[in-house]
């Protein structure tokens, strides 16, 4: 390859130079430099800074050397010290969203694969409607939960008129399963679509042969399609669930509740609050390096499964 | 609901009729379409769909309620004289911050990703690849630590930038630049590298290589990551809320958080969300017409355009 390269650009004195096309990309380097690599840095270098001993606010720190591990200390005892109240929020967020990623996929799953596999002729028309939530904002995803779920919401109302429940439920009230199914019901637009092009993506022949080979439809399902989908369902819940994970307002709009707090929305509140701005950026770092590890799965596979299709 | 209520009836003699036919034929016919699944399917498509249906009803309603219908009117639109869209001071700026940072996050977003797409495609060396990780990374990256990694570096090294219009553009070229640089990048994979070798053999400049022969071939990932930009900053929260300032800079959707958090709902508020919808939907439609023309000379199924203004590729 490298070779067939070298001697064609020898023949061709005109073809564009390697620094062409290095400065084609030096403003896209120097941005994402400045405003992706240095920003991090500054979460490092805030996390690990010190606290102004008056005001209390965080001093940041940018020389590695003298490092403090004050905030470090602050954020473990809240964690795990006496007065804990961080340790319980982490331990809800990982529960929300496990039991939001496994029942979206639940969900998304069927209906992708029906649209990938039997919609026939109507498939646009189904993938039109399937995609028209990612379109729809989000905010305006969960207003329209909100107006459902109020005590004299439509919800309410059709469950007292089946005499399901004696009097209307306070969905709203902090009730964590009103935040689970807000979680679901925001990304699993995202979930649904990476589900779909990878089931469509899948060879017709491989199903017509599993079928010829004498399996049922059902054996063709779980031992062909299903094997075939494990990388889409693998990048379709990290795409899911990576957002969850830093949500800070899908609970806040559906329950507002202490008892319903994830840790996005901890961090996001002491943002806001300057002396604890140095614990934020320890719980960013800390959510950051839980996350590095899959995140750095799905580049690695996206761009494997993209040479592929090349 | 009422299909939801009936639903079960439906799946349980389904598969009861399902288990009588297949004790008579194990192997009864393998190509028959599946009601089962096709049902669910709806179901789903229900429920996605007809709360946000509902809601925009709402947007409509002639009373202060979000849940009680109280007959129809423009009056949160703009007959209202004091809450509607039109007339509040606050809800009509947040309009015009959303298409203002839309607009500005497209026009520089675009370009950079398409020059970055283009250097690093054909550049090819430690550097390239290096980067080229770190875009595909911020694409990954859950926005509400990329907001606050924003939030500290322009409060406590770039102190120049204030919090405001300019840091929450900066916040949206940096988290919307990655979907230019992957469309066009995937793009140039597929167009391979005989036309511009060609170009340079008819002797052709590097420019004019880039102006004659990419751009034009380039044109339909170009502009669908445009599309995909645009109605991005247009849904975006989490970059905008940790970046804005005051009510001057609050663009919709945080607007829309704040105001129905802080026990201010109203339909004027479902208003607000109908007509980010209706903009993301008008946008939507010309980005799919718009790709469909300018890819009308490749042999496509309808579905391929849908897909490259979703970015589902």
């Amino acid at each position: 390859m490298s070779v067939q390269r070298g001697t064609l650009g020898r023949r061709q004195p005109r073809a564009p130079h390697r620094l062409f096309w290095a400065a084609l990309a030096l403003p896209g380097i120097i941005w994402l430099a400045l405003l992706f690599i240095v920003p991090f840095y500054a979460i490092v270098a805030i996390a690990a800074g010190r606290v102004n001993q008056l005001f209390g606010y965080p001093v940041a720190v940018w020389n590695p050397a003298q490092w403090s591990s004050v905030n470090f200390a602050t954020t473990w005892h809240d964690i795990a010290g006496s007065s804990a109240f961080v340790g319980p929020i982490i331990i809800r967020t990982i529960v929300y969203v496990a039991i939001a990623s496994l029942l979206s996929l639940l969900i998304a799953y069927p209906a992708a694969y029906f649209v990938a596999r039997f919609a026939g002729r109507r498939k646009g028309f189904f993938l039109v409607l399937l995609i028209a939530p990612f379109w729809i904002s989000y905010m305006m995803r969960m207003l329209a939960w909100i107006d459902l779920l109020q005590t004299d919401g439509y919800v309410n109302k059709v469950l007292t008129f089946l005499h399901l429940v004696s009097h209307p439920v306070d969905w709203l009230g902090g009730q964590s399963y009103t935040v689970v199914l807000g979680l679901i019901y925001g990304y699993i637009p995202y979930l649904i679509l990476v589900l779909y092009a990878g089931l469509d993506r899948i060879d017709g022949a491989l199903l017509e042969a599993g079928r010829d080979l004498g399996l049922g439809r059902v054996g063709t399902f779980l031992r062909v399609t299903l094997p075939l989908s494990r990388q889409p369902i693998m990048t379709g819940m990290l795409i899911t669930a990576l957002p969850m994970l830093g949500d800070y307002f899908t609970n806040q709009l559906l329950s507002g509740a202490a008892g319903t707090t994830m840790l996005g929305t901890t961090i996001d509140d002491q943002l806001s609050t300057q002396a604890l701005q140095g614990e934020g950026a320890v719980l960013s770092l800390l959510l950051l390096l839980v996350l590095v590890v899959p995140m750095v799965y799905y580049v690695v596979a996206t761009n494997r499964s993209s040479r592929e299709a090349a | 609901m009422t299909a939801s209520a009936t639903a079960p009836t439906i799946e349980r003699s389904e598969t009861q009729g399902r288990g009588a036919l297949s004790r008579l034929r194990p192997r009864s016919n393998p190509w028959r379409h599946p009601w089962l699944l096709e049902g669910f399917t709806w179901l789903y498509l229900i429920w996605s769909l007809v709360p946000i249906a509902i809601a925009v009803l709402f947007s409509f309603n002639n009373g202060r309620s979000q849940s009680a219908w109280q007959g129809f009117s423009w009056r949160w639109y703009f007959a209202d004289p004091i809450n509607s869209v039109l007339h509040d001071p606050a809800l009509h700026a947040a309009v015009i911050q959303t298409l203002r940072l839309s607009v500005y996050t497209t026009l520089i977003a675009v370009p950079l990703g398409v020059a970055f797409a283009l250097g690093i495609n054909r550049w090819r060396g430690y550097t390239a690849s290096t980067f080229n990780f770190v875009m595909i990374l911020s694409f990954v990256i859950p926005e509400l630590i990329f907001g606050v990694a924003m939030f500290f570096v322009f409060q406590y090294l770039f102190t120049f930038v204030h919090l405001g219009t300019l840091a929450q553009t900066l916040g949206l070229v940096t988290w919307n630049v990655s979907w230019p640089a992957i469309i066009v990048q995937a793009r140039l994979v597929t167009i391979g590298k005989q036309y511009e070798e060609a170009a340079a053999d008819l002797g052709a400049t590097p420019l004019q290589i880039m102006r004659r022969v990419m751009m034009p071939l380039l044109a339909p990932a170009v502009f669908a990551s445009a599309v995909l930009v645009f109605s991005s900053v247009i849904d975006d929260f989490v970059i905008v809320d940790l970046l804005f300032s005051n009510a001057s800079n609050t663009p919709m959707s945080v607007l829309i958080y704040s105001q129905q958090r802080g026990g201010n709902g109203g339909p004027a508020l479902n208003a607000l969300g109908t007509i980010m919808l209706v903009m993301s939907f008008v946008i939507a439609v010309a980005g799919y017409l718009g790709y469909r023309w300018m890819t009308r000379g490749e042999r496509l199924d309808s579905t391929a355009a849908l897909t490259a203004i979703t970015g589902a590729d």
